[in-house]
């Protein structure tokens, strides 16, 4: 599904690198990264552009929504108007919030009544956690099995891999979320649940290395859905790249200079193969955020996702106005590193 | 003229349903799919939104499937069977629209962009550019907050934060039938952009859109259901939000499995449907692949 996508990008990236011809190599990489860099920014820039005005578009009044139908005086609301500088002019209130965001002021959360910026930095470290432990495991899997299957396309292996990564692809992440909860977590019948299914460690939670393991055993379940959605994409690309590259003329002579299938498919076929496959994980890593999300939300794993959610659901509009920048930010971000890393790894683009 | 080419037609589109025949996932992708459409068109006649009231609601509450209730009932006592066929119309509804929406915006935008060369595409592929390295999840939860969870505002949640990959695809599609000697014959003759773009452009890339659909709605389901399990529903019954009643009411706690498994299944079958009938058209209208197979 994602195929298509990609197919201007080199194209782009050759002319661009065709331009400095008599240059060497690292110039068109800077020039290109810097291009791509200051694309970033401008994306970045409209992000926060657009946040303003999207949060403006609130029906209603500002102050009287954070207030949640909490009884306060005229002079009440006055005060808080005049505190979130609502009594400017549109203008005005652009520019404080464009500065404030760019000096990481965030604002301050109504529902938790402290800074966004401290909320986040709070609920960063467990989402690194879930997500990067995630992403590793899905990454491996879906590179290791798309492997096999590719590599005996056809098999029975192979239909089997992408029968369950098409049936991965269409389960929603909260259901498997909600049916592992129920099977592994709290048990069905007369089989006991396994795993802890709440939060982030037990609530008498041990020192050392008890408590590393117990974090661990709260880990399991969120890492094992999060996995199973993610990994089949990577799945179906690692697969249908090496499937393209086994055509090629260099694995027949791979072949002919008699390596045995073992070697031709680790050496030649499959470093080939995995460019796609990488850039992949951090283009669509604005995917993994969505189910990080939602899984954070099932198993009340206190990270960034599930602060999100508690801002969509109280509402908590200067909350979910900084999560909401932070995460997008981050995408961009990530996704950029990804072209330019295609950039420097693969030489075709690069010096075509 | 019109008989010789109604005749044309007719001729493609029965080569079309030979091949398409041949893909036997795709046809039992349709058959589901078809059976899914026509008893939600059909719920009406049979069942109202009483089925959801809490109040009237006569079972007992969390009862496990049985002979009476097949599927059982929820925590007020209400029908599982009954609820899901009912949620299957706002799921069904929403997943159309939203799909529709998604297209329409990624069909106007991408044919633009294909087709005006110069400034003006290159400013189209930045904006889509812009809204395809949005997180779509965390941006249509962020909109259906702003804008409340209405029917509506949820389908244009959905159709705002998946039309890029359309748009990039139409686009792509555009650009390579445009290189064609008979666009520029037609130029000579004195086409306009219109003309081009409708008579020419339009059915050389309604194919693929088709399957680039079949695709969408299944996605869009799976958004919808999601949103609503989040909390930003159309406040209607759909399966997302029975899953959602289900996490609240603490179904996997109290082994209500039934509860959790049933609109789930709902979802996943509709929604590999129309996986298999979108993999299945790519697979007959895209020589590239047919070869291959």
């Amino acid at each position: 599904m994602t195929t298509p996508l990609e197919t201007t990008e080199p194209a782009a990236a050759q002319a661009a690198a065709g331009a400095g011809d008599e240059r060497p190599a690292w110039r068109g990489t800077l020039r290109y990264a810097l291009a791509k860099a200051g694309g970033a920014l401008f994306s970045i820039a409209m992000v926060i552009v657009g946040t303003f005005f999207l949060f403006r578009l609130l029906p209603g009044d500002p102050v009287r929504n954070m207030a949640q139908g909490r009884n306060m005086t005229p002079a009440q609301l006055d005060l808080e108007r005049h505190r979130l500088g609502l009594d400017k002019s549109l203008i005005q209130q652009f520019f404080d919030f464009v500065g404030d965001t760019l000096r990481l002021d965030l604002g301050m959360s109504y529902e938790y009544k402290r800074p966004v910026l401290d909320l986040i930095g709070e609920r960063l470290g467990p989402t690194l956690l879930l997500a990067g432990t995630g992403l590793v495991i899905a990454v491996s899997l879906g590179i290791w099995q798309g492997t096999r299957a590719g590599w005996r396309h056809g098999s029975r292996f192979d239909r089997f891999s992408t029968a369950t990564s098409l049936l991965l692809w269409s389960v929603p992440t909260f259901w498997l979320g909600l049916l592992l909860m129920m099977v592994f977590g709290v048990g069905v019948g007369p089989i006991p649940g396994i795993f802890p299914f709440r939060g982030i460690e037990s609530v008498d939670a041990p020192d050392g290395f008890a408590y590393v393991l117990d974090v661990a055993s709260h880990m399991v379940l969120p890492c094992l859905t999060l996995v199973a959605v993610v990994y089949a994409q990577y799945l179906l690309v690692m697969r249908s790249s090496l499937v393209e590259e086994i055509s090629q003329d260099y694995v027949t002579v791979a072949r002919a200079k008699g390596l045995r299938d073992d070697e031709v498919r680790r050496r030649h076929a499959v470093p080939n193969a995995l460019l796609p496959t990488v850039t992949l994980v951090f283009m669509r890593i604005g995917f993994v955020v969505g189910g990080a999300v939602t899984v954070e939300t099932i198993y009340t794993w206190p990270g960034l996702g599930q602060l999100f959610y508690e801002a969509v659901s109280v509402p908590d509009f200067t909350l979910m106005q900084g999560t909401f920048m932070l995460i997008t930010v981050a995408v961009i971000v990530m996704n950029t590193l990804a072209d330019v890393a295609y950039h420097i790894l693969d030489p075709r683009v690069r010096s075509a | 003229m019109t008989s010789v080419a109604a005749a044309r037609r007719k001729l493609a589109l029965s080569r079309f349903w030979g091949e398409y025949r041949r893909h036997r996932a795709g046809v039992a992708g349709l058959v589901i799919l078809v059976a899914a459409v026509l008893l939600a068109l059909i719920a009406p006649l049979f069942i109202g939104d009483e089925v959801t009231s809490v109040v009237e609601s006569v079972g007992e509450k969390f009862a496990p499937p049985s002979l009476g209730e097949p599927f059982g009932t929820d925590e007020s006592g209400r029908s599982i069977l009954l609820m899901v066929w009912w949620g299957s119309r706002t799921s069904l509804l929403i997943g159309f629209l939203a799909a529709l929406l998604s297209i329409v915006i990624g069909l106007v935008l991408g044919v633009a962009a294909g087709h005006f060369r110069g400034w003006a595409g290159a400013a189209l592929m930045r904006v889509t550019d812009w809204f395809l390295v949005l997180p779509s999840l965390v941006t249509a939860l962020v909109l259906a907050a702003i804008l409340g969870g209405s029917t509506w505002t949820i389908i244009m949640a959905i159709g705002i934060t998946t039309w890029p990959s359309t748009a990039r695809l139409i686009r792509a599609q555009t650009l390579a039938v445009e290189a064609r000697p008979y666009i520029e014959r037609s130029k000579a003759l004195g086409g306009g952009h219109w003309h081009i773009t409708t008579r020419h452009v339009l059915p050389n890339v309604a194919p693929l859109l088709l399957a680039s659909t079949t695709l969408e709605v299944a996605s869009a389901i799976v958004t919808e259901s999601t949103l609503a399990f989040l909390g930003a529903s159309s406040n209607r019954t759909s399966w997302g939000t029975m899953l959602r009643a289900s996490y609240d009411f603490g179904a996997a706690t109290q082994g209500a499995w039934w509860y959790i498994l049933i609109p789930g299944l709902a979802i996943l079958a509709v929604v590999m449907a129309f996986t298999l009938v979108g993999r299945a058209l790519e697979a007959v209208l895209n020589p590239r692949l047919r070869r291959a197979a």
